[in-house]
């Protein structure tokens, strides 16, 4: 028992130790703050979507931070999960009464699905690399919104209805549940604060799963030198595809979970923004730096929603930390430009 | 004789208009280690290059153990038994000493994502197993005690040294070293040196490397080819080239 405890401290395990520590210290302490004193609805507001933009920013490092890659367009993932949570949520409202089983098969709908999307763009996206895998991911992410902003879909007793075009579906005493750019209207809100931080529990357990594992390693060696990995027979594109596909479906929970902690949402929420937010919150906590990313969404997801009268310089400061990420956020392949460079100019070969 | 572990038939590779490497033919057989020498520029590490499918070869053959591998990319041929070092180390900078081992064992685990997931027995046996080989493997470079730390901030020396250890990680037949002494001290490159007769005998591996230290390469290499603007220009056992008058002038020098 006791050495188990030190391994818990020992160098290797000490992010993870303090990750848990940190999530669940922070649940103990809000909810006894709840129960005890009244905190205002404007806080209590924020936990369930601060949590999911920890998801968020935790699926993004996995692919920025471990992999190496630079993806502009997480938001459209999490635009997947969030409305195919709504979808499953509002047809099995009847099935499925309990609200936790619920909520528990939407957002493993939601996750899923992106997961099979992101498997699906993985394939062709994957082969790109460096500034064409942002572009590509930051085109999916447009898409993807476009897309959804487009659906109209509804139920009623005769089953499922569906257009491109209109909102005028035939229904009969049947309920609307995607209504175009109006998005999704009344829907049932059965995420909670509990929910977030099991999920958020949950996506820390598989990542560090993974970064502990074969897997990871071999991520990480593809990202650190792409050549000297294969040349002891990594299998980058396996690699990266791993990376991406878990990311997808993290965000994928993330979108559900913010989902279905709201009676309306619109698809435009999920735009490039929200992509640029998620590269923030990962560069500020900084790559590959889990405890990090934690910290530096919950600091900078609550501090300008309580300093409303700052909002107006966020997009300001969003810009130039994007320059920042372009930069310093794909420092491995600024690197390897700069060596290229340096190569080019003594006259030696690209791979000596 | 049976057959060479490394065959190379009229292997040639251009870049634009420039021929870097041509007309090679070389043989490395079973439990031999072998020098490839020359002027910079020579070609060398391009044959090296061609060996592991970093470049593709413009002309010629390269088979082994007999098996044609023109088909094969960078992951297979170190598949198929061929694993190097790079004349400019690359090593995974941020990944500990430890964990650059254990990625060029990456093909020995046999666990799957299930496994890693639920944190099975098999994985957590698979992992135990691989931490002691790549102890093992550490040890025999002297890096054990440094398992813990970045690779990137490793001396110069060492890097050179955990850069083999990684390659032999992946359980090679045949060993590539591009320049493994470069940058070491008189004193490390005699160590090396035992290194790398101990290594080939203990993994009965055959190794070939580059290496402009003489001494190094007479001393421990059995047969040497000389590269010379592309093209072999002498091959022997160390006592004929050094006294190869076509070497002498080109490369050794008076
Ligand atoms: N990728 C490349 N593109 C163009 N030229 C190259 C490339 N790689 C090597 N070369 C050229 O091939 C020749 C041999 O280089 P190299 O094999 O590195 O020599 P060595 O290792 O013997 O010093 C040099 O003239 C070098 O400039
Ligand atoms: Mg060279």
């Amino acid at each position: 028992m006791k050495k188990k405890f030190k391994d818990l401290l020992h160098h290797k395990y000490r992010s993870r130790t303090i990750s848990f520590a940190l999530i669940i210290g922070a649940y103990v302490i809000i909810e006894i703050l709840m129960h005890s004193i009244r905190l205002s609805r404007l806080f209590t507001g924020m936990l369930v979507p601060c949590c999911c933009y920890i998801i968020l920013a935790l699926s993004l490092n996995l692919v920025v931070g471990f992999s190496g890659e630079l993806s502009l367009g997480h938001a459209g993932f999490m635009a997947i999960g969030a409305f195919t949570a709504i979808i499953v949520s509002g047809l099995s409202t009847k099935m499925i009464p309990d609200t936790t089983i619920r909520l528990v098969l939407s957002i493993l709908s939601g996750s899923v699905l992106s997961g099979i999307m992101g498997l699906l763009i993985s394939v062709p996206v994957l082969k790109l690399s460096g500034d064409y895998l942002a572009i590509v991911t930051l085109a999916f992410g447009q898409i993807i919104k476009s897309l959804i902003t487009n659906i109209y879909l509804g139920f009623d007793s005769d089953g499922i209805q569906f257009s491109f075009v209109t909102n005028e579906l035939n229904l009969e005493q049947g309920k609307m549940l995607l209504s175009g750019p109006m998005g999704a209207t009344d829907t049932a809100k059965i995420s909670n604060f509990s929910s977030g931080i099991l999920l958020i529990v949950l996506t820390l357990y598989i990542i560090y799963s993974l970064i502990d594992s074969k897997y990871g390693r071999a991520i990480m060696a593809a990202r650190d030198d792409r050549i000297a990995a294969e040349s002891i027979g990594i299998n980058i594109l396996r690699s990266k595809t791993l990376a991406f596909v878990v990311s997808a479906i993290l965000a994928g929970a993330a979108g559900a979970l913010y989902a279905l902690n709201y009676s309306t949402l619109q698809p435009a929420k999920f735009d490039f923004n929200t992509s640029i937010l998620a590269l923030v919150y990962v560069v500020f906590g900084g790559l590959g730096n889990i405890n990090g990313t934690i910290l530096a969404t919950t600091v900078l997801y609550i501090l300008p929603e309580l300093l409303r009268s700052l909002q107006d310089y966020r997009m300001l400061i969003y810009a130039i930390v994007l320059i920042i990420v372009m930069q310093l956020g794909s420092s491995v392949r600024l690197k390897r430009y700069i060596e290229q460079i340096k190569n080019r100019f003594t006259k030696k070969g690209v791979t000596q | 004789m049976n057959t060479p572990v490394l065959q190379i038939k009229n292997l040639g590779i251009d870049f634009g208009g420039l021929t870097a490497v041509n007309n090679l033919n070389m043989e490395i057989h079973e439990h031999e280690i072998v020098g490839l020498i020359g002027p910079n520029g020579a070609g060398k590490t391009t044959v090296f290059n061609m060996l592991t499918k970093v470049y593709d070869p413009s002309r010629g053959h390269i088979y082994l153990n007999g098996q044609d591998i023109a088909r094969l990319d960078t992951v297979a041929v170190n598949k198929a038994g061929i694993a190097r070092t790079f004349q400019n180390i690359r090593l995974f900078h941020n990944l500990s000493v430890m964990d650059n081992v254990k990625a060029g064992m990456n093909n020995q685990f046999t666990y799957s994502i299930a496994d890693m997931l639920f944190h099975t027995r098999k994985r957590r046996s698979n992992e135990d197993m691989i931490e002691e080989e790549a102890l093992k493997l550490l040890k025999i470079f002297h890096l054990d005690e440094s398992k813990d730390t970045m690779a990137g901030s490793l001396p110069y020396g060492a890097q050179r040294k955990l850069e083999i250890a990684r390659a032999l990680a992946s359980e090679p037949k045949l060993l590539l070293l591009d320049e493994p002494a470069a940058g070491m001290n008189p004193q490390e490159t005699e160590e090396l040196m035992e290194t790398i007769r101990f290594v080939r005998d203990s993994f009965d591996i055959c190794i070939l490397l580059i290496e402009h230290d003489m001494n190094l390469v007479m001393n421990i290499c059995e047969r040497i080819y000389v590269l010379n603007y592309g093209m072999l220009l002498a091959k022997g056992n160390p006592e004929e080239i050094r006294n190869n008058d076509k070497v002498i002038k080109a490369y050794l020098g008076d």
